[in-house]
């Protein structure tokens, strides 16, 4: 009798969570359908050669997409090249090697390191980290590193402190406690009877870890990365900051560069115009990067998969 | 019956609540951050004595610009003057509020403020890349009392469009051909080297942070940061400090009606004294005003500021406007700021 009464509250609620996933469909649609329409004018004027473009004059309103994009990819690639041993090590040492009354402050550690507004970040970045960095280690990294033959052009350069280097040690800080938190994680779900059997046939802890575990848990993992990743990608106020904001392609990993979400935190304020429409292509091309990337992340699982016959 | 009397006082309170609000006019700004330090001690005196508030926002002198168009403040401020057909073209009218000098600020070792000697074609070939070390011959054969480092200038600019990198450029243009062919002036430009801060403080942030590096900042924050400016030559050949008396005397050659809307540039003026790099800061807003109030509010601040807020100008460092151009700007006030096709102000 009750449930002939109550039966609409069944069909209203699946309609409005039907509604909310829609919403969300909607909302991207409509995002990126904005920001098409307001970059008309350098799409027009530019089409695809604004992406490889080596240009950002506001005087003579000329722009091109090239330094603040390389200046993203860069400082993204190096916050995970530093970021993802950090975070293994990190998830390892939780799940395997730590005594137990350790874990629970680590781990709490971690969480607060996530929790922190990355504008501090950016902040202790400027004026901790920098000073310190240019005066101390920056010289001997590059009096060491520059000398090296087929690759030393790439750490050469004067101390500036600042730069695309600086950009990607923040940002990998930043990273870590996403990445190590969501490893850990899955590392915690690995069956003890797999790692066990693996220990009673006389595997040392790092084969354990390398053979069983990660492979076991290489979706999460994966997960794990690509949210760091997007993180990195999107970062603004800390990587305006520290990344020296300079529109020229950098010679080395410690010149000064730019991203394209500094660019846009620097210069909309006052855009108008061609400017303006350039600056709104940067934000959908940053789109487009962030979605191509998870787009690989979901193939490369997905072919994983296919390759161990868990889906077809 | 306690309903009743509940239902009374809530409904007194609220008239005498509404009758309250409507008493201070609160009004907002936006622009510059080269006269921030100056227009905030103004905004907390003025707010002191006569109980309204005026909130002013540093993002910059085109943010400014953008913000008074959209109409999305009551006034706008920019250090780079805008031309008579621009200031037609969006309907406002602009006036000068305050005058200020840019200076250079370096952080070397050993030198302390007023200690460093710099000419501007040496500023010009710094900013261009052409001079590299600090201890290059250009630089040093002028301070021959300071060991100067064997390091790489780090050199650093604005990343947003700013009045105060109009100002600098404009003077590098008019002290060096090869800066004006290269770079040329605006609020932003196309650094050849150096990296960008945001905002005048951005500029004061990286200076400081950074060993070996020189930046331009408005007077007011070398100050406030204790960093370390340079001496700069004037047109006349003679090594100056930057300080109020030398701001003073670079604006005491201003013709305010040679330019629409009072728009003087002041740098690489004549006179012994004069500071190359000086700049007046205007104010623009909408001569139509939609909202007679706000505009009344907004010309009471300033003309506040212009009798009274002398003195706080001078202790910063600012030089106040002398009373001749003050009361031309109330003039012009009068003549220009209409509401509705009346005049604002009677």
């Amino acid at each position: 009798m009750k449930k002939a009464q109550y039966s609409w509250h069944d069909a209203a609620f699946g309609g409005l969570t039907r509604v909310f996933a829609f919403l969300v469909f909607f909302l991207l649609a409509a995002i990126l359908f904005s920001l098409i329409y307001a970059s008309q004018e350098t799409l027009a004027k530019y089409g695809l050669s604004f992406l490889w473009t080596n240009e950002w004059d506001p005087v003579q309103a000329e722009f091109g997409a090239l330094v603040p994009i390389m200046g993203t990819l860069l400082t993204s690639v190096i916050a995970l090249v530093i970021a993802i041993p950090v975070s293994f090590g990190i998830a390892i040492f939780l799940t395997e090697l730590a005594p137990g009354w350790l874990k629970r402050p680590i781990g709490t550690a971690i969480e607060m390191l996530a929790a922190i507004p990355s504008i501090i970040y950016g902040m202790w970045g400027l004026f901790v980290f920098v000073p310190f960095f240019q005066q101390y280690v920056q010289p001997s990294l590059i009096s060491a590193l520059s000398p090296i033959p087929v690759i030393g052009w790439m750490f050469s350069g004067a101390p500036f402190g600042i730069g695309i280097f600086t950009a990607g040690l923040i940002l990998a800080i930043m990273v870590i406690p996403f990445i190590a938190a969501v490893m850990r994680d899955v590392f915690e779900l690995v069956p003890a009877l797999l790692k066990e059997s693996a220990y009673g046939l006389g595997s040392s802890t790092w084969e354990v870890m390398w053979k069983v575990v990660l492979p076991f848990t290489r979706s999460g993992v994966i997960g794990g990365v690509m949210l760091g990743l997007g993180r990195a990608l999107g970062e603004t106020m800390a990587v305006t900051f520290v990344i020296g904001n300079a529109f020229r392609m950098p010679g080395s990993i410690f010149d000064p560069g730019n991203s394209i979400a500094s660019a846009l935190a620097n210069e909309f304020n006052e855009a108008a115009g061609l400017q303006k429409s350039a600056l709104i292509e940067l934000g959908l091309i940053l789109f487009l990067i962030t979605t191509i990337v998870l787009a690989l992340a979901k193939m490369m699982l997905l072919r994983m998969e296919k390759a161990e016959g868990t889906k077809t | 019956m306690l309903k009743r009397s509940f239902v009374k006082l809530s409904a007194a309170l609220l008239l005498g609540a509404t009758a309250f609000a409507s008493h201070a006019i609160d009004i907002t700004g936006a622009g510059a951050s080269f006269p921030f330090p100056i227009y905030a001690k103004w905004a907390a005196d003025y707010k002191a004595a006569s109980g309204n508030a005026v909130n002013y926002q540093s993002i910059g002198s085109g943010g400014g610009v953008q913000q008074i168009t959209a109409k999305t403040v009551d006034f706008g401020a920019s250090d780079d003057p805008m031309s008579g057909e621009q200031l037609d073209k969006i309907g406002l009218m602009q006036f000068p509020a305050v005058i200020g000098g840019t200076v250079a600020v370096v952080n070397i070792d050993g030198v302390t403020s007023g200690k460093l000697k710099l000419t501007g074609p040496v500023l010009a070939d710094i900013y261009l890349g052409k001079v590299k070390n600090w201890n290059d011959p250009a630089i040093q054969s002028m301070n021959a009392d300071i060991k100067l480092p064997a390091a790489p200038i780090i050199v650093v600019h604005r990343s947003d469009g700013s009045g105060t990198t109009f100002g600098w450029t404009n003077y590098l243009t008019k002290v060096s051909a090869d800066w004006k062919e290269k770079v040329g002036e605006g609020k932003a430009v196309k650094w050849p080297v150096g990296q960008g801060g945001k905002g005048n403080e951005g500029v004061a942030a990286y200076v400081k942070q950074l060993k070996n590096s020189i930046g331009y900042v408005e007077f007011a924050y070398a100050k406030q940061n204790s960093l370390a400016w340079t001496q700069l030559t004037n047109k006349e050949g003679k090594m100056v400090q930057p300080e109020l008396k030398s701001f003073a005397a670079a604006a005491a050659n201003a013709k305010w009606d040679s330019a629409p809307g009072m728009g003087v540039v002041l740098t690489d003026q004549p006179g012994a004294d004069s500071w190359p790099v000086t700049s007046a800061t205007f104010i623009l807003m909408h001569k139509d005003q939609a909202k007679p109030e706000n505009g009344k509010a907004a010309v009471a601040f300033f003309e506040w500021a212009f009798s009274k807020g002398a003195d706080s100008a001078a202790a910063m460092d600012y030089v106040p406007l002398p009373t001749a151009v003050t009361d031309q700007i109330r003039a012009n006030w009068k003549a220009n700021l209409t509401t509705g096709g009346k005049p604002l102000l009677n």
